[in-house]
């Protein structure tokens, strides 16, 4: 019997755990000519800001050993527009949609949320902490408890109370479950993790920085033990809070991981760049995993490598 | 809009040493029948378990009926992703995404036509020149490289075309230049009504900066680093003024990569034009 994989972002279920990272889909009309968007457990958008975003200048992106340094800026074109031509397409194919959120003040953040909350087709509002390669980087929300907690907490004030909340937590900080708690206590339903962590290049045949901006995000394999590494953390620290998991995520084997290490949800980012197929892979491969090791649930497996030794854990749980 | 981009795990047919380049054949059928001259399509190289993420992009060189569709592409080896292409023999599988892009815009008259291509960039203009005859129009071509190994389809061009221009930086082959400095003449001679381009950013600018001279409209099919193809990253733009006046980051691989050469701002590539749609406005871009 095909494992259950239904999964819940709070009280929201979702009928399977595999979403699309952040900035990693498009508007879902890019990945519709190769994949059903309505299939996935849910659509995350890239991160929508108050203004339009011209982004950063090129080049944006350098390839990297398993992985991909990229400084997009947050192009896009603000949250009028998004309201106006890209929501609308997802909610009308009935699309589960998280709605990832940027600003540069708490008031910012606010006012998006408001916008945002009775959109129809929002399934979710992820709060983008951290993202690396923003140009004005007055606040790095995602590196300081008290910043990050005081926006989760406007976002939350702001959003209807049935929206579910998410916080996204950046790898690189001092003690990624000090942020995770205080976005927790902010009112975060659930985290996402991780962000991409900043990295940098240097073109040693032009002898300058590979990306215009100097530094950028590294994403893909590269960074998936970071990934394992904050939901393990997290997972033992805050049992009780959901937590998507993404990171270098490419197969089904790579989503167990993530799902061992506490995460309930899985997100696929940078591969959609290689295969646009690949969520719907991932998630066959998961579902196969889960089923060869015996799994009638995908719950049953969500931070099971915490226990000592698990084997005898199941026996002892169903005599 | 031609046919929405399918992804296939095509066939290599045969793989062969063009001058400089390597012309892979692929067995795609899904791709050949969509395609239309100017379209593109991305390879994911590294095979299955691949540390390589990001998928090379290719201009289409020529597709044909045979095996139920094959496509060729031709390429030189820039680093690791392309040397592993290079290795592909005959019945490896690929995996294949296309056709992806913007087509060129074909006149709806006959009209006089000359094709400009730089090294292999060249490689994209053939299918457009069949296009174009079968329209019953004039096809001119101007071809250059750095050295005459590298002139990609010096003689398919020859017996194409009315006239074809060569032009070698180290004058190993026809004129001793760039495109650019022979197009003046080139347009007076064959009274070209529009050109059409491809090659790199540096060449697309100075053959638009002619046209303009010459009040002729050109289409530029335009290179920028992409990790998609899909209009997924927004690592491809390119600053393009839309038909509304306004200067927006465009990415090359959706809404491109074929332009109308005055609608790119060659001169504020790797910048974000101040005024741009969306550009910061107290901390201007460097």
């Amino acid at each position: 019997m095909p494992a259950d994989m239904r999964t819940y972002l709070a009280h929201v279920e979702l009928p399977n755990p595999i979403l699309t990272a952040s900035g990693c889909a498009g508007t879902g009309r890019e990945l519709a000519p190769f994949a059903d968007v309505t299939r996935l457990g849910a659509l995350t958008t890239r991160t929508i800001t108050m203004a339009p975003r011209a982004g950063r200048p090129t080049p944006r992106m350098a390839e990297t050993p398993s992985g991909l340094l990229n400084a997009v800026g947050l192009q896009g074109p603000g949250v009028d527009a998004f309201l106006a031509r890209e929501l609308p397409w997802l909610a009308e194919r009935g699309a589960r949609t998280v709605v990832s959120i940027g600003g540069g003040s708490v008031a910012e953040f606010s006012a998006l949320a408001r916008k945002l909350t009775d959109a129809p087709g929002v399934t979710a509002l992820e709060v983008n902490l951290s993202c690396p390669n923003v140009e004005d980087r007055g606040r790095v929300f995602a590196r300081d408890p008290s910043a990050a907690g005081e926006v989760v907490a406007a976002v939350r004030t702001a959003a209807r109370y049935d929206l579910p909340v998410i916080a996204k937590l950046q790898p690189d900080v001092a003690d990624v479950v000090a942020i995770a708690k205080a976005c927790v206590d902010g009112g975060a339903e659930a985290l996402s993790m991780i962000n991409n962590p900043v990295g940098m290049a240097i073109d040693v045949d032009r002898m300058r920085p590979a990306l215009a901006a100097g530094t950028g995000g590294l994403s893909g394999p590269a960074i998936r033990p970071l990934a394992v590494k904050c939901v393990w953390q997290v997972h033992a620290a805050l049992p009780g809070t959901p937590v998507i998991g993404m990171g270098g995520v490419t197969s089904g084997r790579d989503a167990l991981e993530l799902v061992l290490a506490g995460a309930c949800a899985v997100a696929v980012g940078t591969v959609l760049f290689h295969d646009p197929y690949a969520g719907h892979r991932v998630l066959r491969e998961l579902e196969e995993l889960l089923q060869e090791r015996g799994f009638d649930r995908l719950a049953d497996a969500v931070g099971l490598a915490h226990r000592p030794s698990h084997r005898t854990d199941r026996e002892e749980s169903s005599p | 809009m031609a046919g929405s981009p399918v992804q296939v795990t095509g066939t290599v047919l045969t793989m062969r040493r063009v001058d400089a380049y390597h012309a892979l054949t692929v067995v795609a059928p899904g791709i050949a029948d969509r395609f239309r001259p100017g379209h593109f399509v991305t390879v994911a190289v590294g095979g299955p378990r691949t540390s390589t993420l990001t998928r090379r992009a290719f201009a289409v060189h020529d597709v044909k009926p045979d095996y139920g569709g094959t496509v060729e592409l031709v390429f030189t080896v820039r680093g690791a992703g392309t040397a592993w292409l290079a290795d592909r023999r005959a019945r490896d599988p690929l995996d294949l995404v296309g056709p992806l892009g913007r087509p060129f815009p074909l006149p709806r008259d006959p009209a006089s036509c000359l094709l400009v291509g730089s090294e292999y960039g060249a490689a994209g203009l053939f299918a457009l020149a069949d296009a174009l005859q079968q329209r019953n129009c004039r096809v001119d071509f101007v071809l250059g490289a750095a050295s005459s190994d590298r002139v990609f389809g010096a003689l398919r061009a020859r017996r194409m075309a009315e006239t074809a221009t060569l032009t070698t930086r180290d004058g190993s082959l026809g004129v001793r230049g760039s495109v650019v400095d022979v197009l003046p003449g080139v347009i007076a001679d064959t009274h070209a009504d529009v050109v059409y381009a491809c090659g790199p950013m540096s060449t697309l600018g100075g053959v638009t900066a002619v046209c303009a001279e010459f009040g002729i409209p050109v289409q530029v099919s335009v290179e920028e680093l992409m990790a998609c193809g899909i209009g997924l990253c927004m690592t491809c733009t390119v600053p393009v003024i839309g038909d509304d006046g306004v200067t927006r980051m465009t990415r090359a691989c959706v809404d491109g990569p074929v332009f109308r050469g005055e609608r790119v701002r060659f001169d504020d590539l790797g910048t974000i034009p101040f005024d741009a749609h969306g550009a910061p406005g107290g901390d201007r871009a460097r």
